[in-house]
């Protein structure tokens, strides 16, 4: 095995597309490491990218702000600006782990890892985020919710990488919420996770959303319908229900160590709701 | 001559014990100084690895090491066939536990083992070791165990207390109690009978089992490890490998927790054969997944109970019948379970029956106060749904019921002085049993009981030619102990606590020890060091009273120095402790005391527990919102440390109330063998635990004290379920209480 | 696999060392350089055992490879005291009796002085989520966030 840490990131796709055997990209290696030692994973070549400036970066961008691949979830939650446009999306990015973990990981990390109970991801899809995408052929775009494809699976060729995630402006009296169940307070894979970013005009209606949930399909689920559900309403009691509901019947969860059927299924609603009304709170409130 | 003894333990003043002094082995604790398990090394030291069966049940058909052997860097390889042939029943089942036999019994069994120049080759070398299992069927639960047509771990090894027509997964059944139960049941206004079931827990210590073994050519060997009890290890390894005990010097680490599970060896044996093999030290550490997988847990349960209760609260008859499976070997906690369930209680009629079942899971070792927990469970809960269903207070019912002095215990002995009344009693009067609590807020109370223990213990005292003194010990100092025989050592000789060091022998340097168990230590080594210290004493009175010329009658201790005992034996200054040492090379030599002692004696333990719980009626999340702990510690040597057990014993059985389990799949793999799923209690999930110190002497020891360290995790899994019950109007019969069971328990409401 | 060469700061001296690419620096702290104070009690991040300092960040040694100390500081326990000084956190664990056996130590003292030098007034919520990645299984957490909030108020007066 061997390990190599480029320093930029045109160096990095030429190694990693150059890579014999198996490579694997080392962000934060909060998964990747654990990965490792337990011998699910047992790569050739480890392709550190913290050696790499620009992926160090959270930068504005068109109002919105780019986070590159090796910033750590410690780093996001210090950005008083970025936690201030995208309140959600940083609070899932700081519920994975411990502080000793948030030390290391990574938003892209927690994204392609690909865990269906990934804590950032619902947030991200919730928000619309775009990865960008860089490989032997250049670089794409792609929207969060198309990178993972299953568990542990995601859509990138070989060769590419995400090298930074970006998160789009923010309009007036616009915020996001994200909410997990675990059975601890700390240190738990989410059993659920729900995320809402929405949009609110000066009457308090909701004019726009969009609801995310997590650990209860193969995959990170954007849920239509739950938006549907707010978008037009003041966010009260018969939206919250039809929202609730609309969440239920789109969780299609498996029974594991961490919980059942019915008790995600039954969550899932719960959770988005009480996501919503702190979303709706940070936007502004009711009117 | 007069030694100050003062044994009349109620009413002796103190001057050290009782006190809070710092523990003289915490500076290296908090310097990361302080060498445990895994901290040791020696010079060409290999790494051992151990290869585990990933069946849960299995024929191991055969076992080809030949490529591992070839291997460069790999030293040695031993399996089953490397170890001796052992006669000895309980000895044979912990060789077969570190190292199969002809049969894998669970996901995780050691079936063989490498030692190698570096970790990175020896776990290289694990993986080309060729097992040719045939998998068996199998069985982890212990209900399904016990039915007839269960497969068989162990055919034929049932003992003579099981009747004919069981499965062969019974190896033993347990009878305990008095009184007549259908009478005493027929006195009752209601009898409740329910099921309850509790899931394996693991001890959970931080620290993985660690040694590093050496053996010479000679035959003579060394061993370092994390043990609760170094003679304990000597003894099973010698036996284990047909070594002689005094060839065998094990020296104890320190050690990162135990809890119980670090009352038996799982590495240690196969350390010293690889290590006999290669002519090399080896050192071995469990990584967690290994710690989960192949030692501890404790038993999971399914007990049966009927009791019956007038209206105005008194029981007329306690019955339960216990099952536990204790993995795959003999000697689940079944018996304790059973003779513990009542304890609390002064019953007319009383009777408990437990069943001691073996499953494929890794043989259970000993868990803080090994299998009460599970059993006051079952019966706190059932006399708090009878006092609930009457309308009465709880700790009422249970102040009406308890048993006192001279109560005939349920297990079979007559109390003497015990602190179970006075536990209620303060929790009746704390602050927190009549605050007021919000909505979906419950409030539970349950008691406890644990036996404690006394044993076999060894001390020597060392008086230093400058006057300190030293204090050998055989017990590992698992949460402050140095501590605590360090400040009976000063009470006793009247010295400051600063001038004595306490430290942990190893087995060359003392006679045979029990292992640090059944809150034996502070009791036990407490006594030993006390008589040490007490001969000393006499010895120095023979030396002062030879220096003034004088018989030894006429001298008295008195204050940390001896004097004359009456102006009769003429106008001598007293002398110091000090001054005697210093003088000791003229006046006969060296001055020690040693004590050894199999300690009788250890006064039973109580406590009471009070829980407050919130409950989320949407998730069926459970937050701990108060808790307080109120025990009888004979003495508090140490409060602070008595204290701390009663907070982490009570944290454990939080932990075990509401999330810790071991998961099983349908292929009987463990599917939670790590920290992330196995959830014990961090520190957001908790308040502050209080606690209120009560001391009702313990009439067995000079100074009063009582074993502390296992009676606090016996209330909390009843006191949590009891309190959920109250916030909730449902009751969980089945533990954890993770949220999934409890949202639908809410749901089905 | 070849091993690699390290150049690093550990307790302000400079290191260097050589390990094997997908090695710990957990493992290259214990065994390569006998800095055992910090514990391995799970290797995968869950128990904060071996909590160290990388370039001023909270992180577990067990998580971090090796080869990513090139050019960077580490700060462990055995860096903690200052001569024969204490560090208040390390004096309060012993006053309070924060210990029991001791293995989870080191790490608590590293989280918490993380903890301190971000927030030195905590609130005892905060500082019980900050080392809710660090686990304990002897005290019940009570007198470990005693000490540690009896610590911050006492470097607090000090200024």
């Amino acid at each position: 095995m061997q390990y190599i840490s480029p320093t930029t990131v045109d160096e990095a796709v030429h190694a990693l597309s150059s890579a014999t055997g198996a490579c694997r990209i080392l962000a934060g290696g909060t998964d990747l490491l654990v990965q490792m030692r337990a011998g699910m994973k047992r790569p050739d070549t480890l392709l550190d990218i913290k050696r790499i400036d620009a992926l160090h970066q959270i930068t504005a961008e068109d109002g919105g702000w780019r986070i590159g691949a090796a910033v750590s979830g410690a780093e996001m939650g210090e950005h008083a600006a970025l936690v201030s446009d995208w309140p959600g999306v940083v609070e899932a990015v700081n519920l994975i782990g411990s502080t000793q973990i948030q030390g290391r990981a990574t938003m892209a990390g927690n994204l392609c890892n690909a865990s269906p109970a990934a804590d950032s991801v619902p947030a991200l899809v919730a928000a619309n985020a775009v990865a960008r995408v860089v490989g032997p052929h250049g670089q794409r775009d792609v929207a969060v919710l198309d990178i993972p494809s299953g568990p542990g699976k995601t859509t990138l060729e070989p060769g590419e990488f995400v090298a930074s995630t970006y998160l789009p402006a923010r309009g007036a009296r616009s915020a996001d919420a994200y909410l997990r169940f675990i059975p601890r307070t700390e240190m738990d894979i989410a059993v659920v996770g729900a995320a809402v970013s929405l949009t609110l005009d000066a009457d308090g209606i909701c004019t726009a959303a969009r609801v995310a949930l997590g650990a209860v399909a193969p995959k990170v689920l954007l849920v239509e319908a739950a938006a549907r559900a707010l978008i037009g309403s003041r966010l009260d009691a018969p939206a919250l229900d039809a929202l609730a509901e609309a969440c239920s019947a789109a969780a299609k969860p498996i029974a594991d160590k961490r919980g059942t059927v019915e008790f995600r299924t039954q969550v899932a609603g719960v959770l988005a709701r009480r996501a919503t009304l702190i979303a709706q709170t940070r936007a502004g409130g009711p009117a | 001559m007069a030694l100050d003894n003062k044994t009349d333990a109620g009413k002796r003043q103190f001057k050290i014990v009782g006190t809070r002094p710092l523990r003289p082995d915490g500076v290296d604790k908090v310097t990361g100084r302080a060498r445990f398990g895994a901290d040791m090394s020696a010079p060409g030291m290999l790494v051992g690895a151990v290869l585990r069966s990933p069946h849960p049940h299995a024929q191991i058909r055969s076992i080809d090491t030949t490529r591992a052997r070839a291997l460069p860097g790999v030293h040695a390889v031993v399996t089953r066939a490397d170890f001796p042939t052992v006669d000895d029943a309980a000895i044979a089942d912990i060789l077969d536990n570190c190292m199969a036999g002809d049969k894998a019994l669970y996901d995780g069994h050691a079936v063989a083992a490498v030692a190698a120049a570096s970790g990175a080759v020896a776990r290289h070398a694990l993986e080309l070791i060729a097992v040719d299992y045939a998998p068996l069927p199998f069985v982890t639960d212990v209900d399904a165990a016990m039915k007839p047509d269960a497969p068989a771990l162990h055919p034929s090894r049932a003992d003579e207390t099981v009747p004919p027509g069981l499965s062969a997964n019974v190896m033993a059944r347990h009878q305990f109690g008095h009184g007549d139960i259908e009478a005493g049941l027929a006195a009752a206004d209601r009898v409740l009978e329910r099921s309850y079931r509790t899931e394996a827990t693991h001890q959970g210590y931080i620290e993985p089992h660690a040694c590093l073994a050496s053996v010479g050519p000679d035959g003579k060997a060394d061993l370092w490890c994390c043990t609760q009890g170094q003679y304990m290890v000597r003894n099973t390894c010698a036996a284990i490998l047909g070594m002689e005990q005094g060839s065998l010097r094990v020296t104890p680490s320190e050690i990162g927790g135990g809890f119980g599970g670090k009352t038996t060896v799982f590495l240690e044996p196969v350390a010293l054969l690889l290590s006999k093999k290669a002519g090399r030290p080896v050192k071995m550490v469990m990584s967690r997944d290994e710690v989960f997988r192949a030692s501890g847990p404790t038993a999971s349960t399914s007990i049966d109970v009927r009791i019956g209760m007038t209206k105005d609260g008194r029981i007329t008859a306690g019955f339960a019948e216990l099952r536990y499976q204790g993995g795959a070997y003999p000697g689940s906690p079944v018996d304790m379970g059973s003779m513990s369930a009542f304890a609390p209680y002064d019953l007319e009629h009383v009777k408990t029956i437990g069943w001691d079942v073996v499953t494929n899971r890794p043989k259970q070792a000993a868990y803080r106060a090994p299998g009460a927990p599970m059993a006051a469970f079952a019966v706190e809960s059932a006399i708090d749904e009878l006092a609930r269903g009457f309308g009465l207070d709880p700790l009422e019912v249970r102040l009406k019921n308890a048993a006192r002095e001279g109560t005939r215990a349920s297990y079979g002995p007559t109390f003497p002085a015990i602190g179970l009344e006075a536990t209620l009693r303060a929790a009746k009067d704390h602050p927190h049993w009549s605050a007021p609590l919000g909505p979906n807020q419950g409030r539970g109370v349950a008691c406890g009981f644990w036996f404690n223990f006394g044993g076999d213990t060894c001390v020597s005292l060392n008086i230093t030619p400058d006057g300190t003194v030293t204090v050998s010990e055989g017990n590992p100092d698992i949460g402050g102990s140095r501590a605590s025989m360090s400040m009976m050592a000063a009470e006793e000789l009247g010295i400051p606590y600063e001038k004595v060091r306490t430290i942990i022998a190893d087995t060359g340097s003392l006679g045979q020890n029990d292992v640090t168990d059944g809150s034996r230590v502070t009791f036990a080594v407490g006594l030993a060091t006390i008589e040490a210290a007490r001969a000393a004493k006499r010895e120095m009175c023979k030396r002062a009273a030879q220096v003034w010329g004088i018989d030894a009658d006429a001298v008295i201790w008195e204050d940390g120095a001896v004097r004359p005992v009456s102006p009769n034996a003429g106008k001598h200054p007293p002398m110091t402790l000090a001054e005697i040492a210093a003088i000791a090379s003229n006046t006969g030599g060296p001055i020690a005391g040693h004590c050894e002692v199999n300690a009788e004696g250890a006064g039973v333990s109580f406590g009471t527990h009070i829980a407050d719980t919130e409950v989320d009626p949407e998730t069926g999340a459970v937050k701990i919102l108060r808790y307080t702990v109120l025990q009888d510690a004979g003495k508090a040597v140490h409060p602070d440390y008595v204290e701390g057990q009663f907070q982490g014993g009570a944290v454990q059985g939080i932990g075990w109330a509401l999330n810790e389990e071991y998961i099983y799949g349908d292929d009987g793999r463990l599917q939670n063998a790590g920290f992330l799923d196995y959830r014990i209690p961090v520190a957001s999930d908790l308040p502050m635990i209080d606690t209120v110190i009560l001391e009702i002497p313990n009439p067995g020891h000079p100074y009063g004290v009582r074993g502390v360290g296992e009676t606090p995790i016996v209330p909390p899994l009843a006191a949590v379920a009891n309190a959920v019950s109250h916030a909730t109007g449902v009751r969980l019969t089945h533990l954890p209480i993770s949220p999934p069971r409890l949202l639908a328990a809410i749901r089905a409401k | 696999m070849s091993a690699i060469h390290v150049t690093t700061t550990i307790n302000n001296d400079a290191t260097e060392f050589l390990c094997a690419p997908d090695e710990t620096l957990l493992d290259v702290l214990r065994d390569r350089l006998g800095l055992t104070g910090s514990k391995e009690g799970c290797g995968s991040g869950d128990c904060g055992a071996c909590s160290v300092m990388l370039d001023g960040r909270l992180v577990c040694a067990c998580l971090v490879l090796g080869a990513e100390a090139e050019g960077r500081t580490v700060a462990t326990i055995e860096g903690m005291a200052v001569g024969e000084t204490l560090h208040p956190l390390q004096r309060k664990f012993l006053e309070h009796a924060a210990l029991q056996c001791g293995i989870c130590t080191p790490g608590f003292l590293i989280a918490a002085k993380a903890l301190l030098e971000r927030h030195p007034d905590p609130t005892e919520e905060e500082a019980r989520y900050w080392l809710a990645g660090n686990l304990c299984r002897c005290t019940g957490y009570d007198k470990i966030i005693r000490a540690v909030l009896d610590a911050a108020a006492e470097m607090r007066e000090a200024g």
